[in-house]
């Protein structure tokens, strides 16, 4: 890990409560997490460790029940919500495992939905074409495969070139072929582009191909890994 | 175009029958705003114009005769501005090819017509030669009914002799917009019409040469109505006035005012139910799309689109439904809106009268139209803006069900599964179910109210002409007439019976208030013109005091036992007093009832009569028809057979249209309420159904389900949809209430039936488009979609 690339995120002690009728259900019990310029970083864990609920947090969807969130710096737990909004619309790309295309819209207007609105974001064609869907800018999400549809989702997420791209379980609805370009365009954009990029698994082998896996327990963090040599995807084992 | 724009565009394409349903109801709503409110204003603005251009006088006044100064007394009264003396009179007219008497109204043209009140609109012809004495200028309606030109001649029974009288032309007056004769329930061009010829001729006729008996006054800008009227009235005393009144009581102007003010009320009224309704339908719809798109809505706020870029995109759904259906039916509202005036064209005649729809109304058209839309977004679309991000990722979690009160009320065992899942669907949502009956009950009230008007007419019909006025024919005299008239009319061929009419013209007044009506002589056993009670039994008047309507009771505030004072407003019009000994319920008019020997003996005369009715045998029609038209003291016949057929007529054309509309406007509410619900049954449950019919279901047993929740929701709103008829129709009972007449609130069976039928075919209808998707129902693509 370069410790000289910038903090992007600080998190500390961060707890997650949901109140549930009678009991509360403790996501997240106190996380202390750093990501920097660049890196990949792999949250595995298996369901109900809380690894969705600290990423919704990171990408400002959601907000903790304790503890700080600082991006870049600047303290994500004490925005509002239209300042959580702008930090969505400007720096963060997301992408989610059941991909959320709007069904209505071709591959090309589901990106464009995003160029649109972002200051300064590739063409949704450019976006396409870097995940090797050129061809098929203009099917509906209906006439995509699985894997062409998160690949859709992928191309929505880095089209407004992000500064961080957090993905939620990118392969978990697909099988291994297609799981596999999936992660190859997510370490295009990491490599290339040099997007800073989080990835939720409960897929151990797919750690290897990142620079540091952290791995959640409970809401805990229970280990964290630092990979000397990144395996390209693939070379993963499955 | 902006994707989240054509995400609109696809999003209301893919639900096109459901947006067609919804645009339908406001289009309606905003169609027949524009048609009411466009068709009022160019009413309204016609009036004006007319009245203005060709000075349409502000007061009224007759009397028996008044001498030439008289008029320049009258035009020195400070607020007169214009004088009109004039003579006008009722005759008895003979056209070619009509049999039957006609009754004619002469007015009196003077010489200089520059600045003529009630000024003339030549439509034909010319105007009368001022030396010329048998000249006439016929009013429009009647020279079009009886094919009248000028060049057209027909007779006239003028004071007792017969005159041959020329047409020389066709003309409109702001006097007779609205030209029925007096006493009649309906205009009858064929059988009343008006005349104008030069006034010397006319008054050498009536021998009122050197007078008049008849009065328009213009008066100036800001001068008392009333105290110009009480000094007319005052000069006019010792010439038998008979009371000035102002235009808000002319005939032809209070008929076209009270057509006015029912037009604008309607045109809020029903259009407001209308949008209201889409206002629900828009709130369901939108409802629904939100929670389908949950996910949507997720991914775009993460994605970073604001709240009010979310919702935004959302009230913008319902705005284009609601624009679409706002332009829809401004475009059907300029084509009714035409209709309409066509058809005011036919009752009240104007000389120019194009329908104008002024960029206000379009404008307000469409503002209510987006108004309807922005309501039915609003909860919708909050609930939308406030989902949060983190929390519309994860699926909605399973709709909360309980029990049905019939299963808990231990009736379970008797409810299959089906049954039971649609009696706990519309129990899950009882605000929605609600909303459901009540829409659907509006169309069912909107239905009865049609309804409702024609049985309210034929019931209105039936007690006038069948239990009160049962005469054939309905004479009346130039001036009350001896026994000997009488026993003249028993002796015409075919007449079978007769009653004599004792007519006295009054003033009542009690305490402050005051009314001119006349009171009718009623001898005992009367089977022709009778008094009847609200149980429509003949009543017998008592030998002494008045019978007053209820209704002209309530106007003057008094009651059985009251004591009014009564101004004869003949002869030697004595002033009298009277007590008020009965009171009775009646439809039409503000009678007053008087024993005729009572009435002989208030006004210390013999047995006088004012007139008769006759009970005729129908095979001598021709030949009695042949002799009233010659008798000289005959100033007019009404028969009762051409009020009735000229009333059935024109209800037929009229309640016809009506009625049709309104079923057709009905069944747009119903279907789009039904269908709107049955879509979204759908839509929420075509995986449970789909679910049911891999489990082994038919396509029959699962529409059971869908279908059946509309029809308890049907059934449910038919009885609703009478009681809101019902009350909506007592409601427009009072609202058209007139001093002359009002509508006895009779709905009959056969109504209650109509509209639960209209109802459920409309129902029906909209359940079939629902099966026909249900049938394409693809098991295996509905099982793959997560819901």
């Amino acid at each position: 890990m370069n410790v000289d690339a910038e903090l992007v995120f600080q998190a500390q002690g961060i707890t997650k409560v949901y109140p549930m009728g009678e009991f509360d259900v403790h996501a997240l019990r106190g996380i202390d997490l750093e990501l920097r310029e660049s890196e990949l970083v792999v949250l595995l864990g298996p369901s109900g460790s809380g690894k969705s609920t600290l990423l919704n947090i990171l990408g400002g969807l959601d907000v903790p029940t304790d503890g700080r969130v600082l991006y870049r710096g600047g303290e994500l737990t004490a925005a509002d919500d239209a300042r959580l909004t702008q930090y969505r619309r400007h720096h963060v790309g997301f992408v989610f495992q059941f991909y959320n295309l709007i069904p209505s819209l071709t591959a090309r207007e589901n990106v464009a939905l995003v160029t649109e609105i972002a200051p300064d974001p590739m063409t949704p064609e450019e976006a396409l074409d870097l995940v090797g869907l050129a061809d098929r800018m203009d099917h509906f999400p209906a006439q995509l495969s699985g894997g062409q549809q998160q690949r859709v989702a992928i191309a929505r997420a880095i089209a407004k070139r992000p500064d961080v791209l957090l993905c939620d379980e990118p392969t978990g609805a697909l099988d291994i072929s297609t799981g596999m370009l999936v992660l190859e365009a997510i370490e295009t954009v990491n490599r290339d582009l040099g997007t800073t990029t989080a990835v939720i698994t409960h897929n151990a082998a797919i750690s290897a191909m990142s620079d540091r896996v952290i791995s959640l327990l409970d809401g805990r963090i229970h280990s964290v890994e630092h990979n000397t040599s990144k395996a390209s995807p693939q070379d993963l084992n499955w | 175009m902006r994707a989240i724009h054509r995400k609109l565009m696809r999003d209301l394409w893919q639900i096109k029958g459901q947006v067609v349903a919804i645009a339908a109801v406001i289009g309606v709503g905003v169609m027949l705003f524009i048609a009411y409110i466009s068709t009022f204003d160019s009413l309204r603005g016609t009036q004006q114009a007319y009245y203005d251009r060709y000075r349409f006088a502000e007061v009224f006044a007759s009397l028996e005769r008044g001498p030439n100064h008289l008029g320049q007394e009258i035009a020195e009264i400070p607020g007169v501005s214009n004088v009109a003396t004039r003579v006008v009179s009722d005759v008895t007219l003979d056209v070619p090819g009509m049999d039957e008497p006609i009754t004619g109204r002469l007015v009196s043209v003077p010489e200089r017509r520059e600045g003529m009140l009630n000024d003339l609109v030549l439509r034909q012809g010319r105007h009368l030669d001022p030396t010329r004495q048998d000249e006439v200028v016929v009013i429009e309606g009647f020279a079009l009914a009886h094919g009248l030109t000028p060049g057209s001649t027909l007779s006239a029974l003028i004071n007792g002799r017969q005159r041959e009288l020329e047409v020389v032309g066709v003309a409109l007056s702001p006097e007779f917009v609205y030209t029925i004769r007096p006493g009649a329930l309906m205009p009858d061009h064929a059988r009343y019409g008006v005349l104008w010829m030069n006034h010397r001729a006319l008054a050498t006729a009536f021998d009122m040469e050197g007078g008049f008996n008849d009065l328009a006054l213009g008066l100036t800008r800001g001068a008392s109505e009333q105290e110009v009227i009480a000094r007319v009235d005052r000069l006019l005393e010792p010439y038998g006035g008979l009371g000035a009144y102002p235009r808000t009581l002319q005939t032809s102007h209070w008929y076209l005012d009270n057509e006015l003010k029912q037009l604008e009320g309607m045109g809020f009224f029903v259009p407001s139910i209308f949008l209201s309704v889409a206002a629900f339908l828009l709130n369901i719809a939108l409802t629904r799309i939100i929670s389908v798109q949950r996910e949507q809505i997720a991914a775009l706020k993460a994605l970073g689109y604001t709240n009010a870029e979310v919702g935004w995109h959302y009230t913008l759904w319902s705005l284009t439904v609601s624009g679409l259906g706002g332009a829809l039916g401004t475009v059907l509202g300029y084509q009714l809106g035409q209709v309409y005036i066509q058809l005011y064209n036919e009752y009240f005649r104007f000389p120019f009268l194009a329908f104008e729809m002024s960029p206000r109304v379009i404008v307000g058209a469409l503002l209510i139209s987006l108004a309807a839309g922005l309501v039915g977004a609003w909860s919708s679309v909050r609930r939308a803006v406030s989902l949060p991000p983190a929390e519309a990722m994860r699926p909605e979690p399973p709709a909360d069900f309980r029990r049905s009160f019939l299963e808990r009320i231990g009736l379970a065992r008797f409810l299959s599964q089906p049954a039971r899942i649609v009696l706990r669907n519309l129990g899950r949502r009882p605000l929605r179910t609600l909303a459901s009956v009540v829409g659907i009950a509006f169309s069912g009230g909107l239905l009865i109210i049609g309804f409702f008007l024609s049985d309210s007419i034929v019931e209105l019909m039936d007690v006038q002409f069948n239990v009160i006025q049962r005469q054939d024919i309905t004479v009346s005299f130039v001036q009350p007439r001896s026994r000997q008239a009488f026993h003249e009319l028993t002796r015409l061929p075919g007449v079978t019976a007769v009653e004599a009419a004792r007519n006295v013209p009054v003033r009542l007044r009690f305490e402050q208030h005051s009314r001119q009506t006349s009171i009718t002589g009623v001898q005992d056993g009367a089977d022709l013109q009778r008094v009847v009670d609200t149980a429509f039994e003949s009543i017998t008047l008592p030998s002494e005091g008045l019978v007053l309507s209820a209704k002209l009771a309530e106007i003057l505030g008094a009651s059985v036992g009251d004591t009014l004072f009564l101004e004869v407003l003949e002869g030697a019009r004595p002033v009298r007093e009277a007590v008020i000994s009965a009171l009775v319920d009646e439809y039409m008019g503000m009678s007053v009832y008087m024993h005729i020997d009572a009435l002989r003996a208030m006004m210390r005369e013999g047995s006088n009569l004012t007139g008769a009715y006759l009970a005729v045998d129908p095979g001598f029609q021709g030949v009695l028809y042949e002799h009233l038209k010659t008798l000289p003291a005959v100033a007019g016949v009404a028969l009762t057979s051409a009020a009735v057929a000229a009333f059935n007529n024109q209800m037929e054309q009229m309640m016809g249209w009506f009625i049709l509309f309104n079923i057709l406007f009905a069944s747009v509410i119903t279907i789009g309420v039904v269908y709107n619900a049955a879509r979204i049954a759908l839509s929420e449950r075509s995986h449970e159904l789909a679910s049911m019919r891999v489990l082994g279901y038919t396509r029959g047993e699962i529409s059971a389900i869908l279908l059946g929740e509309l029809t308890l929701v049907t059934l449910a709103a038919i009885p609703l949809g009478w009681v809101f008829g019902y009350a909506q129709s007592a409601w427009m009972v009072s609202g058209f209430e007139t001093e002359l007449y009002r509508f006895p609130l009779v709905i009959t069976p056969a109504s209650y039936a109509w509209s639960a039928l209209v109802v459920l075919l409309a129902s029906i209808l909209s359940g079939l488009l629902v099966r026909r998707k249900l049938d394409h129902l693809d098991l295996v693509e509905v099982l793959k979609t997560k819901e």
